[in-house]
């Protein structure tokens, strides 16, 4: 039962979240709404493993916690060098 | 099974600092023993700092006054650096936006952030964990 | 009497996290600048975190699945910060102006009163 409530509270905080990337004026207000996201999604990945009684969620929520990080570094790098860092090995 | 696998992780940390294999920077291991006290320290204030922000986003009228300051740092290495940087930007309402040998740039929501960071209490506690 | 005052206290912890989370998302539509919302965002991404993970975490007993989620845990508080940190220092370099409730005076100590 918690964790259906749990589950249901946490959809309307995505919602705003999707809405900010959705809106927001600069690249980087979407940058920070779609890590925000990506963080709620981790959260919501555990909950739902332990609403469905499938632990094998939390392996998914773990890698998805890296896979987040690294995708807005990458994201990040992107928009401030202009590519993925073929710049600054030429520059060498 | 397990115990075996402990074992051999056991066996070639304590090979890796006979041979003076760990540098100080990649694998701080000499922090791991100080640094759990911070940590709790860190997660009471985090608690403290989410209350003031959570309050200030929740008021009909949004009471922010956003304001940017530099904050001096008492640490000697580069970590020590890092985890008072990265210490910051955690506890909610203060953000470091750049990081140079002797300051930090710091934006803080509110002045209540800025008041508890120009105290330099979380500067002193960093310090200690860096020890040396 | 012991499973219950757990299942309460997982109850508390994961109800809180999540309406910590609903007042981050909030504050990330409420706020007016890209700065003031890394502030809401750190909300969720530090005290919701713990609260929901702890929440599970007093679920899950004594398992494999509770070291898992102190290492979720373990990741989000560390990567939160640097990603924060390093969205900060793209913005600033990309001419994104933090919105300042006293523009011209960056250094002074603010004794301001809030606008």
């Amino acid at each position: 039962m918690m964790f259906e409530v749990a589950a249901v509270a946490l959809f309307p905080a995505m919602f705003l979240a999707l809405a900010r990337a959705i809106a927001g004026p600069t690249v980087y207000d979407r940058v920070l709404a779609v890590n925000t996201f990506g963080t709620f999604t981790v959260l919501m990945i555990a909950v739902l493993g332990f609403m469905t009684d499938q632990k094998d969620f939390i392996d998914i929520a773990l890698a998805y916690a890296l896979i987040n990080f690294i995708g807005t570094i990458a994201v990040l790098k992107f928009f401030a060098v202009g590519d993925f860092g073929y710049q600054q090995e030429s520059k060498k | 099974m397990l115990g075996l696998g402990c074992g051999s992780v056991a066996a070639i940390t304590w090979l890796a600092l006979r041979m003076d294999l760990i540098d100080r920077e990649g694998h701080p291991l000499h922090l791991t023993l100080r640094a759990p006290l911070f940590w709790f320290w860190l997660l009471w204030e985090i608690v403290k700092a989410n209350g003031q922000v959570i309050r200030v986003i929740l008021d009909p009228k949004l009471p922010i006054s956003p304001r940017r300051f530099r904050v001096p740092t008492s640490q000697k290495t580069d970590i020590g650096r890092v985890i008072y940087a990265n210490s910051i930007t955690l506890t909610p309402g203060t953000i470091c936006l750049d990081v140079n040998e002797t300051e930090l740039d710091i934006h803080a929501l509110t002045a209540d952030g800025e008041l508890g960071l120009q105290s330099g209490q979380m500067d002193q506690l960093v310090s200690r964990v860096e020890g040396h | 009497m012991m499973p219950s005052l757990l299942d309460g206290l997982s109850w508390l912890l994961l109800l809180s996290g999540c309406a910590c989370l609903l007042i981050s998302a909030i504050g990330l539509i409420r706020m007016p600048d890209l700065f003031t919302r890394m502030h809401a965002a750190g909300i969720g991404d530090t005290l919701g975190a713990i609260l929901v993970l702890a929440g599970l975490m007093l679920q899950s007993g004594l398992s494999i699945t509770l070291i898992k989620l102190v290492l979720i845990l373990f990741f989000l508080l560390f990567t939160s910060p640097t990603a924060c940190h390093a969205l900060a220092r793209a913005a600033l370099a990309g001419g994104q102006k933090p919105l300042l409730a006293e523009p011209n005076a960056d250094n002074s100590p603010a004794e301001q009163s809030p606008s």
